[in-house]
């Protein structure tokens, strides 16, 4: 019991007056800075870490955890308004978020992502302050086969989930596949598909790659649609609020995508993009209104962004409680914490108890903060889209170009940028699902390297792969889920004819 | 609706200025860390910023990151940006010579002008806390015994964890072109590679595993600096029989073809930096290890360290 005495000593710290000024700073600067297209919570972080070096380290840390809270939400908030993701793990609350949002629906969509990253966070802060020792404990016994039966499930659920048809989506999926390959390999160090150019030897950024497919791709269907019949700013229907019907059908994808994200998250290498699109495929499938789902369904929204909080709180057990950095803001967090030379580490909970707790204590109060500063503000957000639409999507170009060189400012990656708009454009002209193309570069250069790691610990023999319960089990699911469709339909035509 | 569009504006200006204000051109010195905010570079450059204008030893020093392929990329834009410039100093290390041979680069640390190396740290060999390996002369039997199935883990290939696995497998007598070594894109993931027990030994900067290592989940062979450490109980590989050393060291340049006074200035401000108090602080709070070395000591030991990682990587085959 002596974790809930430190954590609630951590919330006596944490709600002192200067440090809930500290909160809203680092909410506000971290939202302004998040809505940046391309510059993700972890990218704001590692900006802004200087500024809180001049605090002490409890103020500091609160600060910090504010930035970090504030830059995610608004990533989100681009991804719903303006379908340009800030960050790769939001690419998912695009899908759906924007059309609630082209639908009138917007104040919904910010309001269940809102909500529900708050209702995530809150269920993983006690998760991590209970499950922590257990879960990191089975969270490095997985191998590289095991990720890469993750891999699996993530490639089959997504190909058959998106697009008119899975030829398209796995088209799709494969041109992601192959911008993932483009860099050094990790495992041997040498170049593939770089064609000669220096920047592409670090591969494709993924945020690039969503923001041009989304944001630039879109902007140029408003404007050749715009040519032939200007199209009328989207007016705000009903309330800004969430219906009774919105809260009844965002509470079960809320605690779904919570249970989804957090072990996840807590794996050394699952990340946040894996939850938030397994909980989207989870949502679409358990909907009372399938059909709703890729015409603005609030489910779609709900789920995928309570995982991707659930999430960010997961890579806080294996940083803890190892030392070991998941993320890129982990690794950023780990910065922070050495600044006060402090060693995150197997030792830190017992050596440093009341700052551990005071970060999960300030983790929920910048939470708080984000959800009182963010929902009066809701309305003011939602106005945005009221903005003409040559005055808005411009600004789109603006900020979409702004945010890509400020994350990496060269030349080749504002032409990729551009590169990638043009595809996007193509891609919705006829049809081609985006998003399977996003997951394409984001797994398959980890499920490459996750199969030949595998390969390399069992000398070149691929039944590693099925020796492992583990994996075999995943792989097994995978399979199943790529066979059953096709069964089933056999199975009801079958049915059909017996009738 | 013109309030918000006026609010828009505002806020867009607030952003990019204070965006402009953080990449601003130099006052004085611009440091290049060739990669991303947070890794060594980025540090080791923060610090320097830090001490050598707390010292006064610069007015003002700016950090500018140019992160991509281990180094590569901002090594290739400093060499054409910082030509005969005093203004202009690059923060690099061990990385980034394996970087450029094994990426056939067509820059190298050769071609910049060492002003001063900084920091020089450990990389230590561990295997985890239930493995009947307890001495380093149990790894070399356990290399002689099976090469193929010694499985090492470490950072990314090519660099300097990679190099030390194929010195050591060298050392113990096998061909280092079979080191089994799977690589890692950090400390983190390769950490946790290890707790998991899917490796047999691992490689690391001692600083990444030290409170895995402290809290006895590591077992710590050797380090790879050539003389003991205090503080560390693990002994130096010189001490157990293999004539091995690699420390994974940090250097400050400047651009090509700076010489005279202008070279004279900056050499001064770095040596007047490295030997102030708060410099050895912050040695002390980073967990660094000071390995400095003047202008013309780090020039010879460039060009020696070159051949050296070019030789080893010709060996495991990710160079010609």
């Amino acid at each position: 019991m002596d974790s809930l005495f430190y954590l609630f000593q951590g919330f006596a710290t944490a709600i002192e007056p200067a440090n809930l000024i500290y909160a809203a700073v680092g909410v506000i600067i971290g939202t302004a800075v998040g809505v940046l297209p391309g510059i993700g919570p972890a990218l704001t972080v590692a900006l802004l870490l200087p500024v809180t070096f001049k605090l002490d380290p409890g103020g500091s840390i609160i600060m910090f955890a504010g930035i970090y809270y504030g830059g995610m939400y608004g990533g989100s908030t681009t991804a719903i308004l303006l379908n340009t993701p800030g960050e790769s793990a939001s690419v998912v609350t695009a899908l759906e978020g924007n059309k609630m949002a082209r639908s009138g629906r917007g104040g919904p969509a910010l309001a269940t992502a809102a909500i529900g990253s708050f209702v995530a966070a809150l269920i993983a802060t006690i998760g991590l302050a209970f499950l922590a020792p257990m879960l990191v404990k089975v969270a490095v016994k997985f191998g590289p086969w095991d990720y890469f039966g993750l891999m699996l499930i993530a490639f089959v659920t997504v190909s058959a989930t998106f697009g008119s048809s899975p030829l398209r989506g796995l088209t799709s999926l494969a041109f992601g596949l192959w911008l993932g390959l483009m860099g050094i390999d990790q495992l041997t160090g040498q170049a593939r598909l770089t064609f000669g150019v220096p920047e592409l030897l670090d591969g494709v950024e993924v945020t690039t790659l969503a923001v041009g497919l989304f944001a630039i791709g879109e902007a140029l269907i408003v404007a050749s649609r715009h040519l032939y019949k200007p199209e009328k700013p989207i007016p705000v229907k009903g309330s800004i609020w969430m219906s009774k019907d919105d809260w009844k059908r965002s509470w079960k994808p809320w605690l779904r995508g919570t249970v989804i994200g957090f072990p996840i998250g807590a794996l050394p290498a699952g990340g946040a993009e894996i939850p938030t699109f397994l909980s989207y495929n989870v949502e679409r499938k358990l909907s009372d209104k399938p059909e709703e789902f890729g015409h603005g369904a609030i489910e779609g929204v709900a789920g995928p962004e309570a995982a991707n909080n659930a999430s960010a709180a997961g890579t806080l057990v294996p940083l803890l409680t190892l030392g070991l950095p998941t993320s890129a803001t982990a690794a950023v967090m780990l910065a922070g914490f050495q600044q006060y030379n402090i060693q995150p580490g197997p030792l830190l909970f017992t050596q440093h108890a009341d700052l551990v707790w005071g970060l999960v204590a300030s983790l929920f109060i910048a939470n708080v903060m984000l959800l009182v500063l963010n929902l009066p503000l809701v309305g003011l957000w939602v106005r945005l889209l009221k903005i003409p639409l040559p005055w808005l999507y411009a600004g789109i170009l603006v900020f979409a170009s702004m945010g890509t060189i400020a994350a990496n400012p060269s030349v080749v990656e504002l032409l990729l940028l551009t590169g990638f708009g043009v595809i996007g454009f193509f891609m919705r002209k006829f049809d081609y699902p985006i998003a399977p193309a996003v997951v394409g570069l984001i797994l398959g250069p980890l499920a490459d390297s996750a199969l030949r790691r595998s390969m390399q610990m069992s000398l070149g023999d691929p039944m590693i792969l099925f020796q492992h319960w583990s994996s075999a089990i995943m792989i097994g699911i995978a399979v199943i889920a790529l066979v059953a469709p096709f069964l089933f339909r056999g199975l009801s035509r079958f049915q059909q004819d017996e009738d | 609706m013109r309030k918000l569009l006026k609010f828009c504006l505002v806020a867009t200006i607030a952003v990019t200025g204070a965006y402009s204000l953080v990449h601003a051109q130099s006052l004085e010195v611009t440091i290049t860390a060739p990669a991303g905010a947070g890794g060594g570079w980025d540090s080791a450059s923060r610090s320097l910023q830090e001490v050598m204008m707390a010292t006064g030893a610069a007015k003002s020093v700016q950090v500018v990151n140019v992160p991509g392929a281990g180094g590569t990329v901002g090594l290739a834009q400093f060499v054409g940006a910082a030509k005969g410039s005093p203004k202009q100093l690059l923060v690099a290390g061990i990385t980034l010579v394996g970087a450029s041979i094994s990426n056939a680069s067509p820059v190298d640390l050769t071609q910049v002008t060492p002003v001063a190396r900084l920091t020089g740290d450990p990389l230590v060999i561990v295997v985890p806390k239930d493995s009947p390996i307890k001495t380093m002369a149990d790894l070399k039997a356990t290399i002689a015994k099976d090469v193929a199935k010694t499985i090492w883990v470490g950072g990314s290939a090519g660099g300097a964890d990679h190099i030390l696995a194929a010195l050591v497998t060298k050392g113990s007598g096998q061909d280092p072109a079979k080191v089994n070594y799977v690589a890692y894109s950090g400390g983190g993931e390769s950490l946790a590679a290890m707790l998991g027990g899917q490796a047999t030994a691992g490689v690391s900067g001692y600083g990444e595993w030290e409170g895995q290592i402290k809290s006895g989940d590591l077992r710590a062979l050797a380090i790879s600096y050539p003389e003991p450490i205090a503080g560390i109980e693990a002994q130096p590989l010189k001490a157990q029989g293999f004539d091995i050393e690699l420390v994974n060291w940090r250097g400050v340049f400047a651009g090509p073809g700076v010489e005279g006074k202008d070279l004279d200035a900056i050499k001064a401000a770095v040596e007047k930096t490295v030997k102030s108090d708060r410099w050895k602080e912050v040695l002390k709070t980073r967990g660094w290890t000071d390995y400095y070395a003047p202008s013309d000591e780090f020039k010879t030991f460039i060009g020696s360290e070159t051949e050296r990682v070019r030789a080893i990587l010709t060996s495991i085959g990710l160079a010609n």
